[in-house]
Order: structure tokens, then sequence, then C-alpha cells
């Protein structure tokens, strides 16, 4: 590989350092969930190694748990993931124009919130060769944590995992409520969202939703209401 | 449902969505519909995934209520993410002792 490119690897190593290190901790809590579900260790650094994604590899746990249908399992990633779309899409600004295929396949592997946000915040052009060096640093610790997770879960005493399996929600409510502090409309989306995710698991008839298909379907109505009532005017990320 | 077949699904659907716009489209999205969309999209979901399946975690209601609970004001004041997951843990190991 060429000096330039080599560069570029080992700066993408040291810049996703951190953030597997994040990793490592969220996969690790994935893990006791999964163990929960009854995946092995094998499953779930194979379903990490491939998926790289904190809520929609939750959601599949729950739907392989409840032993759902594939429908509603490619249903809830689409829904759940769908803003990576806008993530790659943003990308496009940022990488060379004339970037071969071949890159553009391999980079998309691995774009979640963190990658893309370490990305974005590089020298124009983003070269493919830091994203392979972020992956490098980032995915084995979120495939180990995930494999870690179950494996502890299976071994520690039952009062230490009964208190480990809210780590995984936790961490959940540590992504949404920082942010209503800034945007006080995202207060009246959690609470909304948390308030009919509750009535629809408690009220005849729609109680008979599965899980997956409550995340779905509030995802699908809730994401539209607001983005009718408050349009979001983000500027293009920079 | 075959986990594995279960596992495949889900990395080709989630793969699709990343590849399509930076290998295919091409283009950025100007539409400030589907923009503001996937904007609210993780928080609408998270909310959701999160309760009442919370409550549920443990087995135990009260642990799970005390977890949520305690993420919430503790990610208000400090917002890293292994440590509200850590003292949220801790609340709800140290009240096991209680019930």
């Amino acid at each position: 590989m060429p000096n330039d490119n080599r560069n570029y690897f080992i700066s993408g190593l040291r810049g996703g350092l951190p953030i597997g290190i994040g990793y490592f901790a969220v996969s690790f809590t994935l893990g006791i969930v999964m163990q929960n579900a009854g995946l092995t260790a094998f499953e779930g650094a194979l379903m990490s190694l491939l998926n790289n994604t904190s809520a929609g590899e939750a959601a599949g746990t729950v739907i392989i748990g409840n032993n759902g249908s594939y429908i509603e399992l490619a249903m809830s990633q689409l829904i759940i993931n769908l803003r990576y779309l806008l993530m790659s899409a943003a990308l496009i600004l940022h990488i060379d124009k004339n970037l071969s295929l071949k890159h553009r396949l391999l980079m998309s592997l691995d774009i979640t919130d963190e990658v893309f946000a370490l990305s974005i915040t590089q020298p124009h052009p983003l070269s493919p060769f830091f994203s392979y060096g972020v992956m490098c640093s980032t995915i084995p610790f979120w495939a180990a944590g995930t494999a870690l997770g179950i494996m502890f879960g299976n071994i520690l005493p039952a009062a230490v995992v009964k208190a480990l399996s809210v780590a995984l929600y936790a961490m959940f409510v540590a992504v949404v409520i920082p942010p209503c502090k800034k945007d006080k409309k995202l207060i009246l989306v959690v609470a909304s969202s948390m308030v009919l995710s509750f009535a629809f698991a408690k009220l005849p008839y729609l109680s008979k939703l599965s899980e997956g298909n409550r995340i779905i379907i509030l995802t699908i109505i809730l994401g539209a209401i607001f983005a009718l009532a408050f349009p979001h005017a983000e500027e293009e990320e920079k | 449902m075959n986990i594995i077949i279960a596992i495949i699904i889900m990395a080709v659907v989630t793969y699709i969505i990343r590849v399509l716009p930076l290998a295919v489209f091409r283009k950025p999205i100007k539409n400030k519909f589907i923009r503001s969309f996937l904007y609210y999209v993780p928080y609408v979901t998270l909310s959701v995934m999160t309760f009442p399946a919370i409550l549920n975690a443990t087995g135990n209601i009260y642990l799970g209520g005390v977890g949520f609970i305690v993420a919430i004001c503790f990610s208000l004041y400090k917002g890293s993410l292994p440590l509200v997951a850590l003292v949220s843990c801790l609340a709800a190991y140290i009240l096991e002792f209680f019930i």
C-alpha cells in the first residue's frame, strides 16, 4: 500500500480506538440482552461482526427471542437503521467524487453514528483507507464485547446478571436524554414515544402486536408526525 | 426461526441501507420531510425500545423502574453512556438486597 494510504490507515486506527473502547462497553451490555434471549456467544459475535448497529441488533435480538417472523425482522432493521441512509448520503460530499465502486462498497460496511461523526471531521476528501483503519479498531471491539457479554451472562451470579440487564436500556436513555436539553422538541418526541409504547404494550388489542411490530409502527407514525409538525432545519453536515 | 438466517437477513437489509446512497444514488438527500423524518427516527425508536422494556428486563418491575429513573436523572447530569449504565445497574443491584 502506498505511503499515503498507509498513513491514512494508521490515522484511522488511532481515531477509531476511543470509539472501539466505547463500543466494547455498549456491546457487552448488548451481549447480556442476547444471553437473556438465548443466543450463543458465536451467534452474538457473528451478528455484531455483520451488523455494527446497537439499536438494530437489540431489536433483532428481541424478535429472535420472541420467535417472530423474518418479515418482521427485516422491516425492523429497515426502519431502525434507515438513518444510515442520511449518513451515507452526507458522506458523498466528503469523498473524492471519482472514488471507485470497490472503495464505496467497502466504506459503506461500517457507517455508524460514531464512525460517521469522526469521518466528517477529516480533511477533504475522506480517504477510504482512513475508514478501513477505523473499521479495524472498532469492529473487533464491537464483536468481542458482544461475545464476552454473552459468556459472562452465562457465568456471573444471577443477581449480577439481573442488574446488568438494565444496562443497555440505560445507555439508550443516555443517548436520547442529553440532546433534549439543546432541542426542546425532543422532550415531546421522547416522552410521547415512551407513553405510546407503554400504551401499545398494555391496552387490549394493541398489546397483541409483537414488540418488533410495535417499534416499526410507532417509529413510522411518530417520525412522520414530528417531521410534518416540526421540520428539522439542520445545516448540511460540515 | 433459524438464528443464522435471521442474522444474515439483518446484515443484508442494514448493508443495503448503508450502501445505496454512497455507491448507487451518489446524490445527497435534499427532501426536507425525509431529512426531518430521519432526524427523529433514532429518538422515537430508542424511546419505544427502552420503555416499557426496561421495566421487564430484570424480571422485577421495581428493579427496572429504579434503573430507568436513575438513568434519566444521571444522563441529565452527565452524558457518558458507560457511566450512566454503570450507575443504573448499581442502583438496581443494590435494590435487589432490599426486595
